[in-house]
């Protein structure tokens, strides 16, 4: 355990770091300096055995020792800065850190880092290309398909991975027949496969529309 | 979360030994264990990582049916070629469950070790749960139970099992290959999970150490004659109030078997035996909807806030059957 003048030192470590970030506890471990280098070797500073465990994040190769019960999210977060990717609920609900691993999009927060050896790994942060919005973030700017931006890395994530799905003509419960056919990029589609992307702004008809666009443009 | 060792056994020997450790769990896709971990309702100690033990696919059997492997994800099996050809019933019910991320990471498995979303049972501020908590009671049964069991419950449990997957998997007669300590069995789908009784702590028969290695598909010929129908109070991710597997061999005009597995409404995926029974050597045109449906129901006793669940089954049952026998 922490004792509260460490916690205290680390928050204010942490708040200097990410103004106006949303602070969340990880699982026991510091917060690391920022991720200048790619290999992370802190020594958790409980009796946790520590995990060493290699991905590849939006290009770049990491080599992190973690305690074994940090999930995906708290390593992208707190361990690589990469804080464009959100916790929301924390429990697989909302779809706020919804993050693509090996061309599949999931829930950073329902899976721990160490099960990711040798994955490759893209954040909203990897999307963009040489500075460049991704077709799908400049559909989304496009649409006006946000109100307060916070469940947004997870809708881009999200998004981006639907359209590659519907290439993979992978079916979902709105296809009328998984048996036959292609599968269409509708509306009932795009709103029963972005189901686990909760916006409590409530931008649904825009991020729709956006999907729409960005999927008719490929 | 307590501390936790992580091991990544590469073959399933190496998986059973790790698993013997104490409070050892195997996990696959995690999408259920860690969200109970973090509630503090599972306190496992040692993760057994059972992805790489070559579990993940899904291949045609000598007698022409289709073995699934236990780690393939949801996704996989939902899309494989062999499973929405010959098994739609069992796609769309893999479709039903969840949502896309989830149905990405989560594993064939784990699906059906999956356990009951009972808000008694997943907040461990509620005191009161004899899953959770062996003895300490039931608060669902006088509580908030309009989500609950209205067949096969206890005085223990009426906790339903979540699970779309095995709703189908019951209607198609899947069986369930495991690899203990003691070798390997192969169970049943409808032995596999168990009524509450005065265990509802066991939601499984798998004994100690076991693990789920694969599941399989018999040769079937009912592949358009089937339908999985799910309501559920809002039209995406959300678990059913009720759901309806139904699959029908109907070689010419006549049916030769039929099953019909309900889910939301029991402690493990019903089969629905009388009714399916009486659909036995009935022609396509002499179906009494209305009476097959009332037997899929007739064993059910409502709680304080579930009645609405019989007409539904009963609505359920008639609506899939009918979509199943009428489908070209």
């Amino acid at each position: 355990m922490r004792d509260a003048a460490g916690f205290d030192a680390q928050r204010r470590v942490f708040l200097g770091t990410v103004a106006g970030g949303a602070v969340t506890a990880g699982v026991g471990l510091p917060l690391s300096s920022i991720a200048e280098e790619t290999t992370h070797t802190r020594t958790p500073p409980t009796a946790v055995p520590a995990t060493d465990v290699k991905f590849r994040v939006n290009g770049t190769d990491h080599h992190l020792r973690v305690d074994a019960r940090t999930t995906l999210l708290d390593a992208l977060r707190e361990e690589l800065r990469l804080t464009g990717v959100k916790k929301g609920c924390d429990r697989g609900q909302c779809g706020a850190c919804t993050v693509i691993v090996d061309g599949r999009r999931i829930n950073s927060c329902l899976t721990l880092a160490v099960m990711h050896e040798g994955a490759n790994i893209t954040t909203v942060e990897g999307l963009a290309a040489l500075g460049k919005p991704s077709p799908m973030q400049a559909a989304f700017l496009e649409h006006d398909a946000f109100q307060c931006g916070y469940c947004t890395p997870g809708q881009l994530c999200s998004a981006t991975a639907l359209l590659d799905e519907i290439h993979r003509n992978e079916a979902s419960a709105a296809t009328p027949d998984v048996s036959h056919g292609r599968v269409e990029l509708s509306d009932a589609e795009i709103r029963e496969r972005m189901s686990g992307n909760i916006c409590r702004c409530g931008a649904y008809p825009n991020i729709v529309a956006a999907i729409r666009t960005a999927g008719n443009q490929g | 979360m307590l501390p936790l060792v992580y091991s990544r056994p590469a073959d399933i020997r190496a998986a059973l030994t790790a698993a013997s450790a104490a409070d050892a769990y195997f996990i696959g896709g995690g999408t259920n264990l860690l969200d109970l971990m973090k509630a503090g309702v599972e306190k496992a100690k040692t993760l057994v990582d059972v992805n790489h033990l070559g579990l993940d696919r899904i291949e045609s059997t000598a007698d022409g049916g289709v073995r699934i492997g236990a780690g393939v994800r949801n996704t996989d099996a939902a899309n494989h070629t062999l499973i929405r050809t010959n098994y739609p019933l069992l796609s769309q019910a893999f479709l039903a469950g969840a949502s896309a991320q989830l149905r990405n990471m989560a594993t064939v498995g784990g699906n059906l070790m999956q356990r009951t979303r009972c808000d008694y049972f997943v907040d461990t501020a509620f005191e009161h749960c004899n899953k959770r908590k062996p003895g300490s009671g039931c608060a669902a049964l006088e509580g908030f139970n309009k989500l609950h069991a209205i067949l096969g419950a206890s005085d223990r449990c009426v906790a339903v099992n979540p699970s779309d997957m095995s709703v189908a998997l019951v209607a198609l007669d899947a069986v369930v290959n495991v690899q203990g300590p003691e070798g390997e069995r192969h169970i049943p789908i409808v032995e596999f999970h168990r009524l509450p009784g005065d265990h509802p702590e066991i939601d499984t028969t798998l004994k100690r150490g076991e693990l789920i290695t694969s599941v399989d598909l018999p040769k079937t010929t009912a592949t358009r004659n089937a339908n999985y129908l799910k309501v559920r109070e809002r039209s995406s991710y959300a678990f059913a109030l009720v759901s309806v597997a139904v699959a029908l061999n109907v070689p010419d005009h006549r049916i030769d078997s039929a099953r019909i597995a309900l889910g939301g409404v029991a402690h493990k995926p019903w089969l629905a035996e009388k009714a399916s029974a009486a659909l036995t050597g009935k022609s396509k045109n002499d179906i009494d909807y209305a009476a097959v449906a009332a037997l899929a129901v007739a064993d059910a006793k409502p709680l304080s806030q579930n009645g609405y669940k019989i007409p539904l089954a009963k609505n359920a049952v008639e609506r899939a059957l009918r979509a199943a026998v009428e489908a070209a």
